[in-house]
């Protein structure tokens, strides 16, 4: 289904300016939180308006200011997801699906209890929200929302009062229910993988603005701007000035020269690494190279052609490493605040072992990336 | 104590019935115009919801003889309003059982307007956000998802508005004035017997008006209690 949105709203902080033209069924949305992502997911749904703009949605116009088309949010047929659910406390389960049906009273029950049955809700339907857990909250607001058969999904932070344990499992039904369903789904989060997990097409948001857009697997391997970059969970991102085509000095790692895959063009201003991305360079490698603690290029691994600085391996020596330990994880601070990130295994409590004398990272794994 | 069953053998009743009477029909007006009032407010924007406000609360600050007094204006058979409803309609306002609930709903509204108000502005307005979305109308979504939701808050300001209006007296003996078995209500009929030195008689008024109040306050903690029950205790 067409999605087009081309808007804008004038907000407190900032200014809202959404554009996007596409088909992609499963839509995601990335960023910090008041960015104007759940602003936006309102103004699809008719709950906020746009100062000014279009939304249209498949054959239908939900919005055009220049046409003086405003669709009240009962006609836009789109179904949201709020934060909290919004569950009709008074109400039990079976009436707050049925409020979202039309018809006769029995086609109504029948419908609800078809959603009932599919969401694996039965035996709650007398119940009142109030008796009911955070993930089945969930389900009785996803049923009640399916129930109406929306043309498009909103989902807002859907995950976001929950535990992690409920989370993950939850993630994964989300993810089976995205699949099976129809229509569009556009999903608003400030949860990485989350974005990854239930997203197909990715859009990433930064002070009311897109600043990067495309398939989800592409933003995540490829973020183009610093911002960009920092949404998809990139640890390590340093001021560069360039010494190269493809070489750069690393100006907040403490002046660390690095060779890149990419070509540092004038308007790269940043590199980043994420954290997964060193590896611990073998120690006698190093001591081979002079036994300096320097940065240095070992020579024998050689960029790919074309590259007119001396190509070779990057080497970040490790001092003063500060070191926190998660259940299947390390985290290494370096000295010069680059964050390492290591697998560990569950019963293996000592570093000191592992630590090594310096690290290194693969060139194709620096992102080149612009200011804006 | 003999004293006493002679007063209550030989007391008029009307005067209770007649406060009984007004509070009923006067809380049944300020119910709706309070729900109506208050809905219209929660959705005004900011500036008219001060000016609104301040002209919906008023009565509930004003000295009831003052607001009597503007009643009086207003219906006073020598002015236009009054001319108009006796001459036309063959309504008395003043002096009548009609100026006692006129003047009790005027006194007692801003109570059930405010409760209500509160309980509107106490719901999460994205409650009425999926009404919207799922479909529903504004009405079904105010009867449906909003007046339960605001219940017990509602139910709270009915019964103080009744208690208002039940034991209201300056603004009523300016407008209906005291006539027995007519507009005399109980706390007109207790300020006649205290004037006339009668104490006995206005204690067993008293009295009764104590176990009516004691009755109002155990209906309000019963519901606002039922509402409590999912808030921790102190």
């Amino acid at each position: 289904m067409l999605l087009e949105l081309d808007f804008e709203k004038k907000l407190e902080d900032f200014h809202l300016q959404v554009n996007y033209s596409g088909e992609n069924p499963r839509i995601g949305i990335l960023g910090a939180s008041g960015c104007g992502k759940s602003m936006t997911l309102r103004s699809i749904a008719g709950i906020d308006k746009p100062d000014r703009g279009l939304i249209r949605l498949g054959d239908r116009t939900l919005f055009d200011s220049g046409k003086k088309v405003n669709l009240r949010p009962r006609e836009r047929h789109v179904g949201y997801l709020f934060q909290n659910y919004a569950l009709f406390p008074t109400m039990t389960v079976e009436q707050n699906i049925m409020a979202g049906v039309t018809g006769t009273k029995e086609e109504r029950r029948r419908r609800a209890r078809e959603m009932i049955l599919a969401f694996e809700i039965e035996g709650l339907e007398k119940r009142r929200p109030g008796e009911l857990s955070g993930g089945q909250q969930q389900r009785v607001a996803l049923a009640r929302m399916m129930a109406g058969r929306p043309g498009a999904v909103l989902l807002d932070e859907p995950f976001s009062a929950m535990d992690y344990f409920l989370k993950e499992r939850l993630r994964l039904e989300m993810a089976q229910m995205l699949r099976d369903y129809q229509g569009l789904s556009i999903l608003v989060t400030h949860d990485r993988d989350e974005a990854y997990q239930l997203c197909d097409h990715l859009l990433l948001m930064s002070d009311g603005h897109i600043i990067a857009s495309g398939d989800t697997r592409k933003v995540f391997e490829k973020p183009e701007t610093v911002e960009a970059a920092r949404l998809t969970g990139c640890k390590n991102i340093s001021r560069i000035r360039p010494l190269g085509s493809h070489r750069v000095c690393a100006l907040d790692w403490g002046n660390l020269e690095l060779t890149t895959e990419g070509e540092v063009t004038p308007e790269i201003t940043h590199v980043g690494i994420r954290a997964h991305d060193f590896s611990p360079a073998a120690p006698g490698k190093l001591r081979g190279s002079g036994g300096e603690e320097e940065t240095g290029n070992v020579s024998e691994i050689s960029s790919g052609p074309g590259t007119e600085s001396p190509g070779g391996r990057n080497i970040i020596p490790v001092r003063n490493p500060r070191l926190t330990e998660l259940p299947f994880e390390w985290y290494v601070v370096l000295e010069q605040n680059i964050w390492w990130k290591v697998p560990k295994d569950m019963n293996n409590h000592n570093f000191s072992t592992a630590m090594p004398d310096a690290l290194t990272v693969d060139p194709s794994s620096i992102s080149l990336l612009k200011e804006k | 104590m003999q004293e006493v069953f002679a007063i209550l053998e030989k007391l008029d009743w009307s005067p209770l019935f007649i406060s009984l009477k007004t509070g009923i029909v006067a809380t049944f007006f300020s119910f709706f115009l309070g729900i109506f009032a208050a809905r219209k407010v929660v959705k005004a924007s900011n500036r008219v919801k001060a000016v609104v406000d301040g002209i919906l609360t008023l009565p509930m600050v004003l000295p009831p003889t003052v607001a009597g007094f503007f009643l009086l204006l207003l219906f006073s058979r020598r002015r236009p309003l009054g001319i108009l409803l006796y001459d036309r309609f063959g309504i008395k306002v003043v002096q009548s059982w009609l100026g006692c609930i006129i003047a009790a709903t005027v006194i007692a509204f801003p109570l059930m307007y405010r409760n209500a108000r509160a309980a509107f502005e106490q719901i999460d307005p994205s409650l009425v956000y999926a009404g919207r979305t799922l479909g529903m109308s504004e009405m079904r979504i105010f009867w449906t998802v909003v007046i339960p939701t605001a219940g017990p808050g509602i139910a709270s300001g009915t019964i103080l508005t009744f208690a208002r209006a039940l034991g209201e007296f300056g603004a009523t003996s300016m407008l209906a004035g005291n006539i027995p078995g007519k507009t005399a209500t109980v706390s007109q009929r207790i300020a006649m017997v205290i004037q006339d030195g009668d104490y006995l008689t206005a204690g067993v008024w008293t009295v009764i008006v104590i176990l009516i109040a004691f009755v109002v306050i155990f209906l309000m903690n019963l519901i606002s209690g039922k509402a409590m029950k999912s808030v921790k205790r102190w």
